[in-house]
């Protein structure tokens, strides 16, 4: 176990470095080259002074030493748009898109895995027949313009929920009014990842049901609902960590387009902005971040997967 | 299931590609030209699908946007087709020193959140349609090298491939003659996935405003005027969209067909 966590961390390490060297590649082969890095509104002897900061009067191979020990120091460089460390920026707004990822995450998975285990005990049967049209559905739909109906449909016509942001301003802070403006931002996250989710659950479902150790545990009398839960939903946690581990860097994606359509305060909208406006040390730092979370996120699914699946444990 | 061509998926295809291709020809009205009698106007004799907030034809522009959604979705598919493939079959080979490094950097870019690298792409590089392509192109191939790699390690350990090498063919030429063939089924469904994973892609970025420039249309971009005049003009936000679903389900229909087709495939 300790070996493949250790195996797994520097995985983990693999993917900040190739996002770090990516980054540092795309900045040196923009037009114009890692000088967009100074912002362009500040004085020729401000922007001289930054230049020679960054070190871009040195070699590559130095500027390539150097750029990694200012990302292990977290200097990531000031904001051109809000004047202020992009780090801290980044960090400020990292905890609202975490409340709309985890929410959409739960929310998917609480509805796969019932569905999941429903139509993985009758592949080809009518309610498969239903989820699977519904599924199949769900993934062909961009998640803004489902965002953008359903703003269309419950705010502007029904007038049931909020059209965006994440509290009603001026209004004093209010747990119903939170959770009212979470609704549409995390149903539109959670359609297509639970859609995923229901694929690999029904084929890991419809393959433990074939495997050789559930005779034996009819015989012994188990009761159905008994070896749905310790025997089939056991054996398939695996490959939904599995799942859900390949899905984390897509939903973090989503998030901001999500964020972008409903006005949320997040990281991902603050990308977008940033993206918008030029402001690359703002745009990188939050590609660095995101890269980190995501990565975080990998790690603890890992220990998950160890907890769910004894054989991970012992094995190596 | 039916081993026929699959025909609603090309068809609605076809359909599709002749909309973008001779529509704008059949339709006769420029995307760019701004009645300003008629802004955000509902459906007319002069405008079939009415104007959008600067007074433009929506059907013109549906058709003039479908070209680049369309294009850039393809050409975007077959960069990470190619791209896919290639890492993809490195990462399976049999030489260890290759496909060790190939297989973990591989893994690394599944778990990169490409949506982020996009973002600094397209900042850095500008909204024209080839940097589109290369971005889009450029993130998307991760899937398809994973599904590359585990069906050429199913195939290598076939009989015929263990000969093939046995009688001392060289490893590439075993490749090219003997895996590749096999692996047509999957990169055909592999391609088709892509390109509907482009059209979406783009049509985000498009949203968002990092796609081509205005006045150019895409879907996406379409659909950024229409969230600001959901109240007054709902129908601008319908079409595009209702295209962009049409094309994905085409493609995903397409690739499943292709799947299915394949001799002791699951379902």
């Amino acid at each position: 176990m300790i070996r493949r966590l250790v195996g797994r961390a520097a995985q983990g390490l693999l993917v900040l470095w190739a996002v770090t060297t990516a980054t540092f590649v795309l900045i040196h082969a923009a037009p114009g080259g890692p000088a967009v890095l100074a912002d362009p509104k500040l004085s020729p002897v401000e922007r001289a002074a930054i230049e020679s900061r960054l070190g871009l009067d040195r070699s590559l191979g130095v500027q390539y030493l150097r750029w990694h020990g200012r990302l292990l120091t977290g200097d990531l460089g000031d904001s051109f748009l809000y004047q202020t460390p992009t780090l801290a920026t980044v960090l400020g707004r990292l905890p609202n898109t975490l409340l709309l990822v985890t929410t959409a995450l739960v929310v998917a998975i609480l509805i796969a895995v019932p569905v999941g285990l429903a139509v993985g005990q009758r592949p080809g049967g009518p309610f498969d027949r239903i989820v699977g049209v519904v599924n199949f559905t769900a993934l062909a739909i961009p998640p803004f313009w489902f965002g953008i109906v359903g703003i269309l449909l419950l705010a502007a016509r029904w007038r049931v929920l909020p059209a965006g942001g994440m509290m009603t301003p001026g209004m004093p802070a209010d747990l119903v009014d939170r959770l009212r403006h979470l609704v549409l931002p995390a149903a539109v996250l959670a359609l297509p990842l639970a859609a995923e989710l229901i694929r690999y659950l029904r084929n890991a479902v419809a393959a433990t049901l074939e495997a050789s150790h559930l005779p034996p545990a009819r015989a012994r009398g188990l009761a159905g609902s008994a070896i749905l839960t310790r025997h089939v939903l056991r054996n398939a946690l695996l490959p939904l960590l599995t799942a859900i581990g390949l899905q984390v860097p897509l939903l973090v994606g989503g998030a901001a387009v999500t964020e972008t359509v409903f006005a949320w305060p997040g990281m991902g909208r603050l990308g977008v902005e940033a993206a918008l406006g030029r402001d690359y040390p703002l745009v990188m730092a939050i590609a660095l971040v995101v890269a980190a979370t995501v990565v975080v996120a990998n790690f603890g699914l890992d220990l998950l997967a160890g907890w769910a699946d004894p054989r991970i444990r012992s094995r190596r | 299931m039916s081993r026929r061509i699959p025909l609603r998926p090309l068809a609605g295809l076809a359909v599709l590609s002749l909309f973008a291709a001779i529509g704008p020809w059949l339709h006769g009205t420029d995307p760019a030209a701004i009645d300003l009698a008629r802004t955000a106007a509902p459906a007319s004799a002069l405008h079939p699908l009415g104007t959008d907030e600067s007074g433009r034809d929506v059907l013109a522009r549906l058709m003039a946007g479908g070209r680049v959604s369309l294009l850039v979705g393809v050409a975007a598919g077959l960069v990470a087709l190619l791209v896919g493939t290639g890492v993809g079959a490195l990462a399976a080979s049999r030489r260890r020193w290759l496909a060790e490094p190939v297989s973990r950097l591989l893994d690394a870019a599944l778990a990169v959140p490409a949506f982020f690298l996009l973002l600094v792409i397209m900042t850095l590089f500008g909204g024209s349609a080839a940097s589109l392509v290369l971005a889009v192109g450029l993130t998307a191939w991760t899937g398809i090298a994973r599904l590359v790699r585990a069906e050429t390690m199913t195939l290598r350990e076939r009989e015929y491939v263990l000969s093939a090498e046995a009688l001392g063919q060289s490893r590439f030429g075993v490749f090219r003659r003997h895996v590749l063939p096999h692996l047509v089924p999957v990169l055909t469904a592999a391609a088709s996935v892509g390109v509907a994973q482009a059209v979406l892609t783009e049509s985000a970025l498009s949203f968002l405003g990092l796609g081509v420039e205005p006045p150019q249309a895409s879907w996406g971009s379409m659909l950024t005027g229409a969230q600001q005049n959901l109240a007054t003009a709902p129908w601008l936000a319908v079409y595009p969209g209702l295209l962009i679903v049409a094309t994905v389900l085409a493609c995903n229909a397409l690739a499943e067909a292709v799947r299915t087709r394949q001799p002791g495939s699951p379902r």
